[in-house]
């Protein structure tokens, strides 16, 4: 390698300083700067007027918020958080009993995760709009997001894996998408010496079939050395039917990473015929292998979400299946693995390494026809580098991480110590013009840039921190995004914007491929919640021993119905409140007085439950939560909790006026007249 | 005047031509276009709905231009205390359709038999129905916008009423109320516009005896 030592010792000093010193370590390199481009130019790029709509939806992953965001670009708007991984007490996921299964894993309900990349689904190479997914890598999951809807729709608990890092990417045609173990573990699961690492730890690759919404499920899982899974990207065109991962630690050490794992000048990037694994598991050359796993899916036609814990996977050795791993060595704990538009290149961001280097599919086709390999690990053949290299990028800046494709030819590298953006060529591998951003940048965006088709107008780059980049918030600030111009020969910034969580990676798309199917609200004749009211007066109040449940619905400006008695001190209350509205973004809220749970949103036409356990008698209020109407303030109602001995018949009010004025769907129209009936009867 | 309608009268017992026996049928059958397409149109424009909201008019329902809109115009109207715009509690929708079919049927035969009474008494019969049917229309307008449950609205304005337009621009406290004619007037508008001209063409055509005969 022809690495300068002198060059290591400063990267090595960056990385026990963290990245606070790292851009005042970079070697001063010349660049555009943004003092080329007039501020007045940026302003018109990236102003969308009032009323206006922007060009792109751009998907940020929320890192450790554990969600995803949803911006305009170019104007940096926020849209919306996309709760995922964690409770969100702004809609009350994950707290109200409709979604708090969405979060249930073998450990239980966890609340939380580090969410780190999105990926949206692909038809041919091409992101199509249906879905997004998300993987938690804390306790590995993935998650699928309905675009229709902007919800999480499914999540899949990952088993037999510690860190779900190199996930959820997915294949071209969303067959799959993959989980790689970041933390190499016993798998299974044992109590072994820490110090056992070599003799005891094992990664594991997962690919997660994806393409039949609620039915989510391991396809199969691959047995892999004990190294550190970093990312990973899927071939496509003539590598279509490959799947590339980036490892460090092939030294497989257990303590002290930061420098033990740092030794080798080369560790690998995993090459994996799926299709090959398709194959032996058709021939038998799978074993059962145990592990459970929960999956939990929010039905969309009732609303609510259930959990399933699973048993047992298909578990592939590569000892066992010719041809279905290859390592292909790559300087030097490269952490990005990206795939070039036309499929033939694959690009490492070795993380420590001074050049970046880019494979050839083609090259690595021929090396393993020609059996070019140095050594075999675990049954896996390593091919000589020079058999696959490509071409190296001389001189690309400090810390190389992730790649993204114009679909003209070039590629833009993110490099994190010297904290900027480097355009080069592909084939040439030549730099063509570098860019500061501010600071430390992780992954970097093009709309479709990592897919075959790149929208390559702008790129987003991913900051990891922003120090003096905004008006001081006391020690923890945000991360943030910046929007460079790569419209021309020379990148040119735009804009700069605050980011919730961390941005670890994110999508875009054109607008036009959601803005027409973003769904207005949900038909109550579509809504099949096994607790719907879908008429004024089909509401009420049922006991069956200590839980009370409360039927109620939710119209522009009242709950019917509002006053609530005969409920007793040690009774469980469910409110499942249904926003019978059947219009564009008319919401209601529900919150009652010490509940221990968050008020919920409900959207047009949903129903939402909430339970509720009174702690003392008395007179409790409920009311609207979401400023719905001119007589928001109005809408309210009250519980009364007594004491059981007080013995107060069990009541439900439904005014004769909010029967007779308010009616929606009466109960002789709509196909939901039993519910009316079955609710009279049951009042007292 | 009266020497011109008593002219008029001497001349309808003629037969008509096959040209405007033709146009007749043309603009009877036009009118079956009534049976699909809305008479009238009412839409609501307000700051919070920019995309309005919207009923449509027609001669056997009252729907909303989007499928939830009537709900929605009568879940706001309840604030004002209007009564609930219900379909099937507005009478003349049942039988404004057999009005429009027998208006068909007189006017195909009126072109079949080509008698110059019946396109006369035809053409006269579509203009009676279609003021009738526009005082109906102004008049259900009326009960709506006037005859307000005061004891149980929610907004109180003295003086205020709620009468959206027969035709035309309203404002209607936060809602623009326009009000305008739909493809079905516009049809059977056209349709008239044919009855009369088949009028005007048999009424001026001067009549020989040997035409008469020619056609008969």
């Amino acid at each position: 390698m022809r690495s300068s030592v002198k060059l290591y010792a400063a990267v090595g000093y960056v990385g026990i300083t963290l990245s606070g010193l790292a851009y005042a370590c970079a070697p001063s390199v010349k660049t555009n700067a943004s003092s080329g481009l007039l501020a007045g130019d940026a302003a018109t790029r990236t102003y969308v007027p009032p009323g206006s709509y922007d060009e792109y939806y751009a998907f940020l992953s929320g890192g450790f918020s554990g969600q995803v965001t949803v911006y305009g670009l170019p104007s940096g708007r926020l849209f919306k958080q996309i709760p995922v991984f964690s409770q969100f007490p702004q809609t009350g996921y994950g707290y109200n009993e409709d979604t708090k299964a969405m979060l249930t894993t073998t450990f239980g309900q966890v609340p939380w995760d580090d969410s780190h990349h999105t990926e949206m689904s692909l038809t041919d190479g091409v992101p199509d709009g249906r879905w997004l997914f998300i993987n938690g890598n804390n306790t590995p999951r993935i998650a699928r997001i309905d675009l229709k809807k902007f919800e999480t729709e499914e999540i899949l608990q990952i088993p037999n894996a510690a860190g779900g890092h190199a996930s959820p990417f997915a294949t071209p045609d969303t067959k799959y998408v993959v989980s790689a173990t970041r933390f190499s573990v016993p798998i299974p699961q044992t109590d072994v010496p820490i110090e056992s690492y070599k003799k005891n730890f094992k990664g594991t690759i997962t690919f997660v079939r994806a393409d039949q919404p609620g039915k989510m499920d391991v396809a199969f899982q691959i047995m892999m050395p004990g190294y550190d899974y970093d990312l990973g990207h899927a071939g496509k065109g003539p590598s279509d039917g490959w799947f590339f991962f980036t490892t460090y630690n092939s030294e497989e050490a257990n303590t002290k990473l930061e420098v033990n794992a740092s030794q080798a000048d080369k560790d690998y990037i995993a090459a994996i015929n799926y299709k090959q694994a398709e194959k032996c598991i058709a021939d038998g050359k799978g074993k059962k292998f145990g592990g459970s796993y929960v999956h939990n899916y929010m039905n969309p036609a009732t609303g609510i979400a259930t959990s399933e814990t699973k048993t047992g996977v298909t578990m592939l050795y590569p000892a066992d299946c010719d041809g279905l791993v290859y390592y292909l060595p790559t300087p030097k704990s490269p952490h990005g693995v990206d795939i070039d538009p036309s499929g033939e290149y694959i690009v490492a961001g070795g993380k420590l390494a001074t050049v970046i280097p880019v494979h050839s599919y083609t090259k690595m086709i021929k090396a393993i026809a020609d059996k070019q390999f140095e050594k075999t690990i675990d049954g896996i053949p390593v091919l000589r580098y020079q058999a696959v290299v490509a071409g190296e990028v001389q001189k690309p800046g400090l810390g190389p991480l992730h790649t993204e494709f114009d679909g003209k030819g070039n590629a833009y590298t993110s490099m994190f110590i010297s904290s900027e953006v480097v355009k080069w060529k592909l084939g040439t591998w030549q730099v063509l013009d570098r860019i500061p951003v501010y600071y430390s940048v992780g992954h970097l965006m093009i709309p479709g840039g990592d897919s075959k088709k790149p929208w390559g107008t702008y790129l987003l780059a991913l900051d990891k921190i922003t120090k003096d980049r905004y008006l001081p918030t006391g020690p923890e600030g945000s991360r943030s995004a910046q929007l460079i111009d790569i419209s021309g020969d020379k990148m040119k910034m735009l804009l700069d914007f605050p980011t919730m969580g961390e941005p670890h990676y994110a999508q875009a798309v054109p607008a036009s491929l959601l803005q027409p199917g973003s769904l207005k609200f949900q038909k109550l004749t579509d809504n099949h919640n096994p607790d719907v009211t879908t008429a004024e007066a089909a509401g009420g109040i049922t006991r069956k021993g200590k839980r009370v449940d409360v039927k109620m619905i939710a119209i522009r400006s009242h709950f019917a119905p509002d006053n609530l008695e005969g409920i007793e001190l040690g009774d469980t209350v469910y409110f499942h409140v249904t926003n019978i509205e059947q219009d564009w973004n008319i919401a209601h809220g529900f919150a009652v007085f010490g509940a221990n749970t968050s008020g919920v949103t409900l959207p047009p036409g949903e129903t939402r439950t909430v339970r509720w356990v009174p702690q003392a008698t008395g007179i409790y209020p409920f009311y609207c939560t979401d400023f719905c109407s001119a007589l928001h303030q109005e809408m309210q109602g009250y519980v009364r909790v007594s004491a059981p001995a007080m013995h107060v018949p069990l009541t439900a009010n439904i005014s004769k006026v909010a029967q007779t004025q308010n009616g929606r769907m009466p109960a002789e129209q709509g196909e939901h007249g039993e519910h009316g009936k079955r609710a009279d009867g049951e009042r007292r | 005047m009266a020497s011109m309608a008593s002219a008029l009268m001497a001349s309808a017992g003629r037969m008509m031509s096959r040209f405007t026996r033709m146009l007749t049928a043309i603009a009877s059958l036009a009118l079956a276009g009534l049976f699909v397409l809305p008479l009238w149109r009412v839409q609501l424009v307000a700051p919070q709905y920019p995309e309005g909201l919207g009923m449509r008019i027609g001669i056997s329902d009252v729907r909303g231009t989007m499928p939830t809109d009537l709900d929605n115009i009568n879940g706001l109207n309840h604030y004002i205390g209007m009564k609930h715009i219900t379909p099937s509690a507005i009478p003349e929708l049942r039988y404004m359709p057999w009005i429009v079919g027998a208006l068909i049927l007189l006017g195909l035969i009126a072109a079949s038999v080509g008698s110059r009474k019946l396109l006369l008494t035809w053409v006269g019969g579509f203009a009676v129905l279609a003021v009738a049917g526009l005082i109906d229309f102004w008049r259900w307008e009326y009960d709506y916008g006037h005859n307000i449950d005061f004891d149980h609205a929610i907004i109180k304005i003295p003086g205020m009423t709620y009468q959206p337009p027969l035709i035309g621009v309203k404002q209607l406290l936060n809602f623009t109320a326009i009000s305008w004619p739909d493809t079905g007037a516009w049809l059977a508008l056209a349709a008239f516009g044919l009855g009369v001209l088949a009028v005007i063409i048999t009424f001026r055509q001067p009549a020989p005896a040997a035409q008469e005969h020619a056609h008969s």
